[in-house]
């Protein structure tokens, strides 16, 4: 417990101290949101990587492999095939916004279309998509405090009050400054515990035959390795989230703060170092299996696991670390958001005349308030709430995909049809999910044959199809 | 940037289609046998294609250069 407290007083000091660094006027809005444009590659590698890696990812991942096994394991091949989507796509769409003074994907959608409704509705996806994410950071930190032997709410109180204090005064800088340490502190984690736990249980073999033999006796519906029916569900899941992926305001901004183009492109090449540990990180759940460790709720796999292996000293050197990895995209999440809504919301649709200062202050205020419904979330409301609703958030911010990325490409894009295909997304996508009581997966049947698809993809695609309809059946003025 | 829009792009963006033809047609991997380091192959093909992905990024960067 003296463990964890320490590392997270010296990462809240990072974080107040972060104002410093490469000093710019907090009052501008790019400077607190975007961290002034200037994150070079290297702090970027930790920025983006800290943000995509979250404290919900080392937790749930883990949990949903020891309880369905190999299917789990999606998270594998999302992380990968991102990154080309990224090196592709991403370079492109920064040099735009960097010219234009573009924060948000709404501003680009703004600029490329014109109008102040569309954006609007682009900014309130990217706002209702990231509140329960945010959430589920908090509860990732529950988890893990949880297993320190600490109940209740006043912890994560706490947390949320120093993590809202040093994100109003810092900005960015915070949560890029925190991402370094964060990062370091669990790539130590998670190698220390790939390494040490399989020896102890006798080799990695020994971990996958425990496993396999595990979810043969409990019936072998789900398994090491994927079940036919499983195939398509997988494999949607993994695109479906690997093209959703950069769409959401956090990761967005961890782009948009970048120096140039080209840091992107690196980032595209070396990020996927993190892929490999999130892999190593899902077979802690198989880990967990073998070393005969209980998890009720699943999501208590991870602390469970190292309870009983490691000592308690790097017990709370672990659970500081997952805690800190809430924190920071939880900061990020939070920025992303407000930038949205005072860019984005506020400015077009309250009040057109706002200064650079004023819009600065709009979303100082908003990023704390967000932070603050998504503890309300939690402490009012049933986890289940959060995951369902971070689930629907996946499917409908995939539907901004066509505004923010086809419009990269092409110029015969106009409003009205990106509207109408978002609009179609959405209801598809939500009414679907709603089908199924908010599990990810619909099965559609064509004749004989019943592919089981990830409900985004469907929606997705539905979205493309009346988009394309729509632009040639109206031609653009 | 801009005078890429005048011309066709690179072939070579073609090579980052690997790993979504490897990784989406999971029929072709989701088998045990053949075991490296104790990892069946459902495993370790997908953990290989990490550092792969990022070498096929890499020969991308380079070229278009």
């Amino acid at each position: 417990m003296a463990v964890f407290l320490t590392f997270f007083a010296l990462v809240t000091v990072l974080g107040f101290v972060a104002s410093r660094w490469k000093q710019g006027d907090l009052n501008q809005l790019h400077e607190w949101g975007l961290g002034g444009r200037q994150f070079g590659a290297v702090i970027s590698w930790f920025l983006v990587g800290g943000d995509f890696y979250t404290a919900y990812t080392v937790i749930a991942v883990p949990a949903l492999v020891y309880s369905v096994g190999a299917y789990g394991f999606f998270a594998l091949p999302y992380t990968i095939i991102v990154y080309p989507i990224v090196f592709a796509i991403m370079p492109k769409l920064w040099a735009v916004c960097h010219q234009k003074n573009h924060i948000t994907a709404a501003d680009f959608v703004q600029g490329e279309h014109g109008g102040k409704w569309f954006p609007a509705a682009i900014a309130l996806t990217g706002i209702i998509a990231t509140m329960p994410y945010i959430a589920l950071q908090l509860v990732g930190m529950q988890v893990v405090i949880k297993g320190l032997g600490v109940s209740g709410e006043l912890p994560l109180i706490i947390a949320f009050l120093v993590l809202a204090f040093y994100t109003y005064s810092s900005g960015l800088r915070a949560p890029a400054m925190i991402a370094f340490v964060k990062d370091i502190m669990i790539y130590i984690v998670v190698i220390a515990a790939v390494w040490i736990i399989p020896e102890k249980l006798g080799g990695y073999g020994s971990v996958f035959d425990a496993a396999d033999q595990y979810f043969t006796a409990k019936g072998g519906v789900t398994g090491i390795l994927l079940k036919p029916t499983q195939f398509t569900a997988f494999a949607s899941l993994a695109l479906g989230s690997a093209l959703a992926a950069f769409m959401y305001p956090h990761t967005l901004t961890g782009i948009l703060s970048s120096k140039s183009a080209k840091t992107i492109k690196l980032n595209a090449i070396f990020l996927p170092a993190y892929t490999v540990l999130l892999g190593l990180i899902a077979l802690l759940g198989y880990m967990a299996i073998a070393a005969g460790v209980q998890a009720s709720p699943a999501s208590d796999v991870v602390p469970n696991l190292f309870n009983k292996i490691f000592p308690s000293w790097f017990v709370g050197f672990a659970a500081a670390a997952i805690a800190i990895s809430a924190l920071v995209p939880a900061a990020i999440m939070s920025i992303g958001a407000a930038n949205l809504f005072t860019r984005n919301l506020w400015r077009p649709l309250v009040n057109p005349n706002i200064t650079d200062e004023q819009e600065s202050k709009n979303a100082k205020i908003v990023s704390l308030f967000v932070k603050l419904g998504a503890l309300m979330f939690i402490i009012f409301l049933p986890t289940q709430f959060a995951i369902d609703l971070q689930l629907l958030g996946g499917v409908w911010i995939l539907q901004i995909f066509p505004a923010v990325v086809f419009s990269l490409y092409t110029k015969r894009l106009s409003t009205m049809p990106l509207f109408l295909g978002w609009l179609v997304g959405i209801g598809v996508g939500t009414t679907l999910a709603f089908m199924q009581n908010l599990k990810p997966v619909f099965t559609l049947h064509f004749g004989d044959l019943s592919l089981p698809l990830y409900i985004g993809l469907i929606a997705f695609a539905c979205n493309i199809v009346v988009t394309g309809i729509f632009t040639v059946l109206l031609p653009k003025k | 940037m801009s005078n890429l829009n005048r011309r066709s792009p690179n072939p070579i963006w073609l090579i980052l289609l690997l790993p979504y033809i490897a990784l989406l047609w999971v029929p072709f991997y989701n088998f045990t046998e053949v075991n490296v380091l104790g990892f069946p192959f459902f495993y370790w093909y997908q953990f290989m294609w990490v550092p792969l992905t990022s070498l096929l990024i890499y020969v991308v960067y380079k070229v278009i250069k």
